[in-house]
């Protein structure tokens, strides 16, 4: 199997990637929506995420990778404590999958073969601690989103059927990408997203050429690349995992939290979720930058990623809600 | 070059390099054309698979099989189909493919096994073709609908495929030549980087098939002749940019790069020796239908919820519950039978041809949205009758048990008169209510039904908008008594009206068929009907018909 395209590679995007690296440093924002055409480089970029990220600890034999073995759910049974290093998980969540499939059912093996009633761990299981990644998001079977629906929203996932009663931890950050001309997205699971990013290929001829030719030396020159770029990966992780350490110490300000506050009542964004998302990437963003508080330029720099999804929609408003938010932004807080 | 030395080009390179390629499109319905294409397809080296739209998602992405594992009591599972060596798969009727098929296709040729794809498109209509995610992956498309069968010639695929494959990842590409295939590709309006990609493939493959290990530009000509002309949006323009708003470049951006850098013009004739039958005549109506998302809460049979259908035969997938009663009573009259043939078995004997599931339809409700037009030069002669229609209408609606909403516009602006309801009652007396006279603000009464169809539709409901009006808007959406900015804002509502896809009826209440609500209508994909001196009862007529068609 062929080492996936690395993520410092990726030529330009650098909202997408941003995105990306913000949840890796602070998971509870809760997920990337990446919306866009065709041929931009959504997926590459999410399969180049796995390689990108730091690795977990996790308990040798539990199914949903819980880091200490009182984490695991009395159902797996799990005696063996010790730990060992995996790489965070990255779960595919593909279209059509069955409800069985994503929240685990009755192992059907154990069933016919031993005659024992046991529980088979689904994708949830998988997911757990790590990344679940749904392409074509927008086109999910209405049952599966409103399983999603739940679990993203509660982190557990209860599976009450077929004479089992299960639950378990189901954290994970929800990464999706679609196509917005093959259908929407229901305002609901929007929201479950807490970041959004609308790609848009490249204008630039140069910047086309140049994905061009690291594609093709990707594809021909395969190791050579793949060392060259590895590096700057393995850069990029020591800083991820350097601002999850720094987030800890990080100051929020008190005028932080009301400019934050303001941007969100001006620009009319459902519930407070878009507020303490808001907050949370401008923390994570600010620790990536090493800063030691959360200032205006965070929130700025942030804003359109955490609230250009949250606005209720305008259909005469032909401007796009990303422009929306920019304009409010610099009314606030100024250029 | 004519098109079937195109197409069997793009065959020949496609068996050079299946993996990198992707795959083709043939464009044609089942016939001579298409079957010798298959028959050069079948005579390949490369394994070939048949898709079926049918396939179960076991099939597709491999799982226990069930009725094998009941019927051997032990567990059997089952590889997905494209668990297998380098293949190529073919898949008929493409262009019925469902989304959640095309996904798992789009996947697997992405999953470095080296699989490929031919994809039989039977489109009889233009809209109908295959979903574009799968377009954009495969590089070639070849149209074969009018290739006469004189034409038609066997394809003799080089003998020494073998040696040719193992030449062409080592088939360099010159720098300018990249640069090229990048340029074509803005020029042309292809944003997709796929493009770029795959022309610079098919033009190794050309290479390697004349046994040169170097791109040259008569091999990229080629290529490109193969790859961009089906995904060119546009033809490139002459340097003044006073053309093609391109939707890509908002008119704010710095400038199009594409004027920076000219592209070489050898190549765009190459695209045009291709482009003019037919294609160029299409590359304005080159938008595609949007599929159906489920996110949206769409109408569709389902096996989850909704009202229930008789139970059928099969787990047609996974999702499905199996309708236990159903298959029980399908089991039963064979019991004596298998019994005798199986004694010891205790209870009864069930086999997998007794399976039943479960399916439900989910009926989304229709919502009439009036917009009536109460305004004075409309209230003197019609409005009067357009109540009786409307009140008819109603009536009609109460016995299909559809919802109806209805907005006034007159003055400075439009009014709900009635949110979404079923009450006939209330309905009429709002109606009979209903006070004329004043401008006529067109844009904000299709402003405010739009918002709502919207709205409804995201509920789940499926809007129609009937619009009953003169046309002579004098009230732009602003509320400035500005009669050419008013028709310009309601043109531009009437376009939003088409673009979301909502069907709409416009009814002309004028004495003289109005020229310029015909062409609103038009804008707006709606049904026109002009009714001179009509009574209520034609016009509901009129409308019945109407929305029975749609």
């Amino acid at each position: 199997m062929k080492q996936p395209f690395p993520f410092s590679a990726i030529v330009g995007q650098d909202d997408m990637k941003l995105a990306m690296v913000l949840t890796a440093i602070d998971p509870s924002i809760a997920g990337v929506l990446v919306f866009g055409e065709r041929g931009t480089g959504k997926s590459t970029a999410v399969r180049a995420l796995a390689g990108l990220l730091p690795p977990i600890i996790a308990v040798k034999a539990c199914p949903v990778n819980s880091a200490d073995v009182k984490d695991c759910p009395a159902w797996c049974d799990v005696s063996d404590a010790s730990v060992q290093s995996i790489a965070t998980p990255v779960v595919d969540l593909p279209l059509g999958a069955s409800e069985d499939r994503v929240t685990g059912a009755l192992d059907i093996e154990k069933a016919l073969t031993k005659g024992e009633k046991a529980f088979q761990p689904g994708l949830f299981a998988q997911a757990n601690r790590g990344y679940l990644y749904i392409d074509e998001v927008n086109l999910l079977e209405d049952h599966i989103v409103d399983l999603l629906l739940d679990v993203a929203q509660s982190g557990e996932n209860v599976v009450e059927r077929e004479g089992l009663s299960i639950r378990h931890a189901a954290r994970f950050v929800l990464v999706g990408s679609g196509n917005p001309e093959e259908g929407e997205l229901r305002p609901q699971l929007m929201d479950r997203f807490g970041l959004s990013v609308d790609v848009l290929s490249s204008t630039d001829i140069d910047e086309r050429i140049e994905v061009i030719k690291r594609r093709d030396a990707y594809e021909n020159d395969h190791e050579a690349f793949i060392a060259h770029w590895q590096s700057e990966d393995a850069t990029l992780r020591a800083r991820i995992v350097a601002a999850r350490a720094a987030l800890a110490d990080l100051q929020t300000p008190d005028s932080a939290l009301r400019r934050v506050a303001e941007l969100c009542i001006a620009l009319g964004s459902d519930g407070l979720r878009g507020e303490l998302t808001l907050l949370k990437a401008a923390r994570a963003f600010a620790a990536f930058a090493g800063d030691a508080a959360v200032t205006d330029d965070h929130i700025r720099k942030t804003a359109v990623l955490a609230l250009r999804h949250r606005l209720r929609r305008d259909p005469l408003d032909d401007s796009g809600s990303s422009s929306r938010v920019a304009r409010k932004i610099s009314e606030i807080l100024g250029e | 070059m004519t098109r079937w030395e195109r197409a069997q080009l793009a065959i020949t390179l496609l068996a050079i390099d299946p993996q990198r390629l992707g795959g083709l499109v043939i464009r044609a319905r089942a016939g001579p054309a298409q079957a010798v294409m298959l028959a050069a397809v079948q005579s390949l080296d490369i394994p070939t698979v048949k898709l079926q739209h049918h396939m179960t998602l076991e099939v597709l992405n491999g799982d226990i099989d069930l009725t094998a594992s009941l019927a051997s009591r032990r567990l059997v599972t089952r590889k997905s189909i494209f668990d297998c060596p380098s293949s190529l798969f073919v898949l008929p009727m493409a262009e019925r493919c469902p989304p959640q098929f095309s996904a798992r296709i789009c996947q697997a040729l992405e999953a470095g096994l080296g699989h490929g794809l031919i994809a039989l498109d039977e489109g009889a209509e233009e809209g109908d073709c295959l979903p574009a995610a799968l377009t954009d992956r495969l590089a070639f498309h070849v149209i074969l609908e009018d290739v006469a069968l004189q034409d038609l010639s066997s394809i003799t695929l080089p003998s020494s495929l073998e040696k040719i494959r193992a030449e062409v990842l080592g088939v360099t590409l010159p720098a300018e030549l990249r640069e090229a295939a990048v340029i074509l590709a803005a020029s042309l309006g292809i944003s997709s980087l796929r493009a770029p990609l795959l022309l610079v493939y098919a033009a190794q493959a050309h290479a390697s098939l004349h046994a040169r290990d170097a791109v040259t530009e008569e091999d990229l000509k080629v290529a490109v002749m193969l790859v961009y002309p089906h995904r060119a949006t546009r033809l490139p323009q002459d340097p003044e940019p006073q053309v093609q708003p391109d939707e890509a470049n908002p008119p704010e951006a710095p400038q199009d790069p594409t004027q920076a850098i000219p592209p070489n013009d050898l190549m765009i004739e190459a695209v045009k020796a291709v482009l003019p039958d037919g294609v160029l005549a299409q590359l304005q109506s080159t938008v595609k239908q949007p599929a159906s998302g489920s996110g949206s809460g769409t109408r569709r049979k389902g096996n989850h919820r909704g009202r229930p259908l008789p139970a059928r035969l099969g787990p047609k997938n996974s999702g499905a519950r199996v309708d236990l009663v159903a298959t029980l009573r399908a089991a039963i009259p064979w019991q004596t039978l298998r019994k005798s043939s199986n004694p010891k078995a205790i209870g009864p004997i069930f086999k997998a041809s007794d399976l039943r599931h479960k399916r439900y339809e989910i009926q989304s409700d229709r919502l009439l949205i009036f917009t009536v037009d109460a305004s004075g030069s409309a209230a003197v002669a019609r409005l009067a009758e357009a109540k009786g229609a409307v009140e008819l209408l109603l009536g009609e609606a109460y016995a299909r048990r559809d919802h109806v909403a209805l907005y006034a516009f007159r003055g400075a602006e439009s009014e709900a008169l009635l949110p979404p309801t079923r009450s006939l009652v209330q309905t009429k007396k709002r109606l009979a209510a209903l006070p004329g006279g004043g401008a006529t603000p067109l844009a904000a009464g299709l402003a405010a039904a739009f918002n709502l169809a919207l709205q409804e539709r995201r509920n789940g409901l499926t809007p129609t908008l009937v619009l009953l009006t003169d046309g002579r808007a004098n009230v732009a959406l602003d509320g400035s008594n500005d009669r050419v900015q008013a028709a310009m804002d309601a043109l531009m509502l009437a376009g939003k009206i088409a673009e979301a896809q909502i069907p709409a009826l416009v009814i002309d209440t004028t004495i003289r068929p109005e020229k310029t609500l015909q062409a609103l209508a038009g804008k707006m994909r709606a049904n026109y009907i002009a009714l001179p001196r009509s009574d209520a009862k034609s016009v509901s007529g009129a409308v019945a018909s109407a929305l029975a068609q749609s």
